[in-house]
């Protein structure tokens, strides 16, 4: 049998997602069900001194009406940061209280303060306006470099300052500093972004009052967790009276990591109420109360000899959090962030020091990529500019600069497994005729146009991750994965998964692994996921792990069954488990060539015993029938994806355009399970990444009004803003998990910002420009171009 | 969206006289309906033209190309006559929005809309258009009064939008890269007696640069307008563009419209 791992495999689960017989959330509808409708801070920053909610409950089909008041009454607890992360100082980050309805303060705009549930849509809407705040406005904090010199928007957190964390040795850099030829620097806005997942949030409950539980369907990436979140700090229930269910989800890119409001409310609501909730986000709620991602302020420096080998290097980032810290919150800018801000070289001396601080905006949290593309800009854009200040062709400087022996012990954290990073960027270049560059410059500048080539070489720690090694880091749990395998009394399998597709394709690619590992065909495999009432535990998909953690519990469940498989069929064979292969499906006696399939042997675990013969178990002493078997995986170690991405852009200097001509992909994934899976997911991440580069920016004015809250200010990238993507492979095996798979989700959306903006630097030579490269950004830098050239001539 | 009466006259003077101080016409929604939906705008009579045979089509004589009120955006764009006689509009009509708005947009709802950084308001600019209500003829240059104006008077309906065919002609379009609208868009229209350069999206509402329009007439080339400043001082500024960068895009899209020509 062909082996499936590895084959271009189409994704089971599009039939149903591309014929509109998906099932999500807004789908599901409970018999007598309500409606939501919150009421929102319009103001960035407030004290909240009065909400009355008297005309709203007089209001027709108004079941009821809560506030801040009666959940803080319930004490049902408020939202959490994951990860505690300590200070250079040693002292605890500080973290202000996030109770899902604003009592006494707003933060931001788009903070929930009420909520009105109803009999219809319209009447909770119409509700929720007669709702009556009376607020007092204060001045808000709004601008990440600002925050530390502004008032204090939490009570007891000086400078706005959640944490001045540092990673790394001062003093070895200053030394380093001190040995260099030259030293280069970059200061660097990365752009706040909002995820934009196509499905917006939504949730509904359903408590069954007499069993009193709860039923939350909602728009999770990791139902279980959230479980545990709400259980556990939310109080809203114990885990055992509370299902969570995330059917199909449409796209997360970190935005459904987080237990929401919403959630909570919904949930303590529905008990209280005693009536089924569904509530849905308008497009805008999204916009305003999704957590966003990025939103740096970062100066790097990188001490280089004249021959242009790194000494040293130095980042210091304020990281904006936004109004709260949240569940990678916290850990985005400093663990994801800082370790990788190396990038792929061998540099013996760095530091990353981050000071995360809290404004009056929406939260920030991971978003595609989370930490790792704004590491891999900070460090691309310096290597860059270094290759461009010292006279060395850009992709000379980083083969000198490449480790060339693996395990990599990188500078700051982790140790790289695997990787060959000079092949890569050797096979990129031949793949974007890097070599020709030149001639197309020339030919765009006949026609009056500037063309620039750029290049980024990445390395990432995703396939999150070892528990022991996340929670000495200060995560708040583990992050093992987990599966269970059920084989059927007739032969068919269920692959139960912790891990959560919206988007990701595990339908397939799950299924190719199980049916390799069984040797039975994928029909007859059905991956299941999203429910904590199936399956066993789970962490759920982010940072590019359901492959690397959640599909190696996969691979060892099916081992065990396979391993049980043998006892019984040596037992139905009558030889000793040693004298049997298992291959393509079927337990094979080597000698003898006698032989039983694994569903023969699956038929008798179920059925162990017959009416009409003498009684004779199959299953040998003390085993017990039936053939389920679960697995918890978790890694020794992160997985390093790795690879080099070159773009050609094409720029008008009379309109300030960007057009981008040309873009190549090398990547590194390890071991690819499914070749149209990983190529769909690389497609996406770039043009995430292009997204940032080019299009992308979330702007708050300086009251804190967010004013790209619609798709008619907030630039999403288009398919028309694309080239054809040029992608190629390399392969090295991670040796951290039995598949040799190493994580790819994220890939695109990190290596491509800085391959983007490092090829429009180069076409406006050399001049610095910030995220996103806008149209007036870049005709600007040319008018500026045109003078010095002018000058120059 | 609060409720209303939805009305679906047969006729133009059925529709007019269902007109009201709390009412509106309806015809493809691409503002109508976002706006109230939004909450932005409410009415108690909604009257929907969209069945009124009489307002949709498109003709062509010898001087002009008159096409009905509710003819769509796509009608516009795959009309062969109109590509013929005027193909800078169709290539117009072709590039608003997106499949599905052109799909439903109509050239009435849009002019009638007037919206600053629509398109159709500089074809009628520069095309000397001549708008078709059910009461009278207004010149295009006495139609458009201001951000979201026009000379309409309540229950005034049009009916049809009549362009005058030009010698030459082209639209440029900077668009809004979020909602695709125009930045900076320019009609520029080469007629027998004169160049009329209309440019929408720059200002509260669509104008004919009388400058590049006078210098363009006495020399039809690009190098008549190169190296002119433009005034920024009343240009639209926002996120996407500044006023300084509104006036530079004029200059610039007017010389490529000329070149195109």
């Amino acid at each position: 049998m062909a082996s499936l791992v590895g084959s271009r495999v189409e994704r089971k689960e599009d039939k149903r997602l591309l014929t509109g017989k998906g099932r999500y959330t807004a789908d599901i509808n409970i018999a007598n069900q309500t409606y939501a409708a919150f009421v929102r801070s319009p103001h960035a920053r407030a004290k909240i001194k009065k909400v009355d909610t008297s005309k709203a409950l007089k209001a027709s089909g108004v079941v009821s009406v809560l506030t801040g008041e009666e959940i803080a009454t319930d004490k049902i607890g408020g939202l959490i940061a994951g990860w505690a992360i300590r200070s250079e100082d040693g002292s605890e980050m500080k973290v202000p209280a996030n109770p899902p309805l604003a009592k006494d303060n707003a933060n931001f705009v788009g903070e929930p303060i009420a909520v009105v549930f109803a009999e219809t849509l319209d009447e909770a809407r119409a509700a929720a306006d007669l709702v009556s705040v009376d607020y007092k406005v204060l001045k808000g904090v709004i601008n990440t470099g600002d925050a530390m010199k502004s008032e204090a928007i939490h009570d007891g957190i000086d400078k706005n300052l959640c944490y001045d964390w540092l990673l790394g040795d001062r003093k070895a850099v200053e030394e380093a500093f001190a040995k260099a030829d030259k030293i280069i620097k970059v200061d660097l806005i990365n752009n706040r972004l909002v995820p934009n997942a196509m499905e917006p949030r939504a949730c509904v409950v359903d408590y069954n009052t007499a069993s009193e539980e709860i039923t939350l369907y909602t728009t999770s990436q990791n139902p279980h967790l959230s479980r545990l979140i709400m259980s556990a700090f939310g109080g809203v229930a114990p885990e055992n009276k509370l299902r969570v269910v995330a059917p199909d989800v449409g796209g997360g890119f970190g935005s459904k990591i987080n237990v929401y409001n919403e959630e909570i409310i919904c949930s303590w609501a529905s008990k209280k109420i005693e009536r089924p909730i569904k509530w849905i986000a308008e497009r805008t709620e999204s916009f305003l109360t999704d957590t966003h991602g990025r939103d740096h302020v970062t100066h790097a420096e990188l001490a280089v000899t004249n021959d242009g080998k790194f000494l040293g290097f130095k980042n210091e980032t304020i990281a904006n959090l936004g109004a709260y810290a949240r569940v990678f919150g916290t850990v985005t800018p400093t663990y994801l962030f800082g370790p990788c801000a190396t990038g792929v070289y061998t540099i013996p001396a760095a530091y990353s020091n981050v000071k995360a601080v809290y404004t009056n905006t929406a939260p920030v949290d991971a978003y595609r990529g989370a930490g790792r593309p704004e590491a891999t800009y900070t460090i691309e854009r310096l290597v860059e500019k270094a290759a461009m200040e010292l006279g060395i062709d850009r992709t000379e400087i980083r083969m000198k600069n490449f480790p060339t022996e693996f395990p990599f012990k990188q500078t700051l954290v982790h140790t790289v497994d695997s990787g060959d990073y000079v092949s890569g960027l050797k096979k990129a270049k031949e793949m974007a005729d890097y070599d020709g560059f030149e001639a197309r410059r020339k030919k765009s500048e006949s026609n009056g146009k500037l063309r620039g080539i750029g290049v980024s070489s990445y390395f990432e720690a995703c396939g999150i991750a070892p528990s022991a090694v996340v929670m000495s880091l200060g995560c708040g749990v583990g992050l093992w994965e987990s599966s269970e395998v059920r084989f059927n009394p007739t032969g068919q399998v269920s692959v139960f998964t912790g891990a959560h597709s919206h988007g990701q394709g595990h339908d397939t690619t799950f299924a190719q692994i199980a049916a390799d590992e069984l040797g039975v065909p994928l029909e007859t495999i059905d991956v299941v996921h999203g429910d904590t009432d199936k399956g066993t535990f789970g962490m759920g998909t982010y940072g590019s792990r359901s492959l690397a953690v959640g599909g190696i519990a996969i691979v060892n469940a099916c081992k065990k069954i396979v391993a049980k498989g043998k006892r019984v069929a040596a037992k139905m064979l009558e030889v000793n488990e040693d004298e049997i292969d298992f291959k393509d499906g079927e337990f094979v006696v080597t000698k003898s060539n006698k032989k039983k399939t694994i569903g023969e042997v699956a038929f008798a675990c179920y059925l162990p015993g017959s009416r009409d013969s003498e009684f004779k178990s199959p299953l040998p002493e003390g085993e017990e029938p039936g053939l389920i078997e679960t697995s918890f995986f978790d890694p020794a170690n992160f997985s390093f994806p790795a690879g080099s991405h070159i773009a050609e852009v094409e720029i008008d200097p009379e309109t300030g355009e960007v057009k981008v001509e040309k873009y190549t992909a090398v990547d590194d994934f390890g071991r690819i399970v499914n070749p149209l899976v990983v190529e769909g997911q690389v497609h996406g991440g770039i043009a995430q990444g292009i997204g940032q580069a080019l299009h992308e920016n979330t702007e708050y004015d300086e009251t804190g009004q967010l004013i790209t809250a619609s798709y008619m200010d907030y630039t999403m990238p288009r398919a028309d803003n694309f080239p054809e993507f040029n992608l190629g492979f390399t392969c090295t095996h991670a040796t951290s998990n039995p598949l040799g798979v190493k994580g790819c989700g994220e890939a695109g959306a990190i290596a491509s910002p800085p391959t983007i903006m490092n090829a429009v630097i180069d076409a406006l030579g050399g001049q610095e420009i910030s995220m996103p490269a806008t149209a007036e950004k870049v005709w600007r830098a040319c008018k500026l171009l045109k003078k010095t050239n002018s000058k120059a001539a | 969206m609060k409720t209303f009466n939805y009305h679906t006259p047969k006729d133009v003077k059925e529709a007019s006289k269902l007109a009201s101080s709390s009412s509106a016409f309806l015809a493809g929604g691409m503002t109508s309906v976002p706006s109230m939906k939004l909450g932005l705008a409410t009415y108690k009579d909604i009257i929907d033209i969209k069945h009124i045979k009489k307002l949709s089509g498109i003709k062509v004589s010898g001087k002009s190309v008159t096409i009905g009120a509710t003819t769509k955006h796509v009608d516009v764009a795959t009309s062969k006559e109109v590509k013929k006689a005027i193909p800078s509009l169709a290539k117009l009509a072709g590039g608003i929005g997106d499949a599905q708005v052109r799909n439903r947009g109509t050239v009435g709802g849009s002019i009638a809309n007037n919206d600053p950084s629509a398109c159709y308001p500089s074809a009628c600019m520069a095309l000397n258009a001549i708008i078709h209500t059910n009461n009278r003829k207004i010149e295009a240059s006495k139609f458009f009064k201001g951000m979201f104006e026009t000379a309409l008077k309540k229950g005034e309906l049009i009916e049809a939008v009549e362009f005058q065919i030009p010698e030459k002609s082209n639209y440029q379009k900077h668009p809004n890269p979020a909602s695709r609208y125009a930045i900076v868009g320019v009609y520029l229209a080469k007629h027998k007696k004169e160049v009329n350069v209309a440019v929408t999206g720059a200002k509260s509402s669509v104008y004919i640069d009388k400058d590049l329009s006078k210098k363009l007439s006495s020399s039809f080339s690009s190098s008549a307008i190169d190296g002119i400043e433009l005034d920024s001082s009343e240009m639209n500024s926002d996120i996407h563009a500044s006023g300084e960068f509104r006036a530079s895009l004029v200059l610039t899209y007017a010389k490529k419209a000329v070149e195109a020509c």
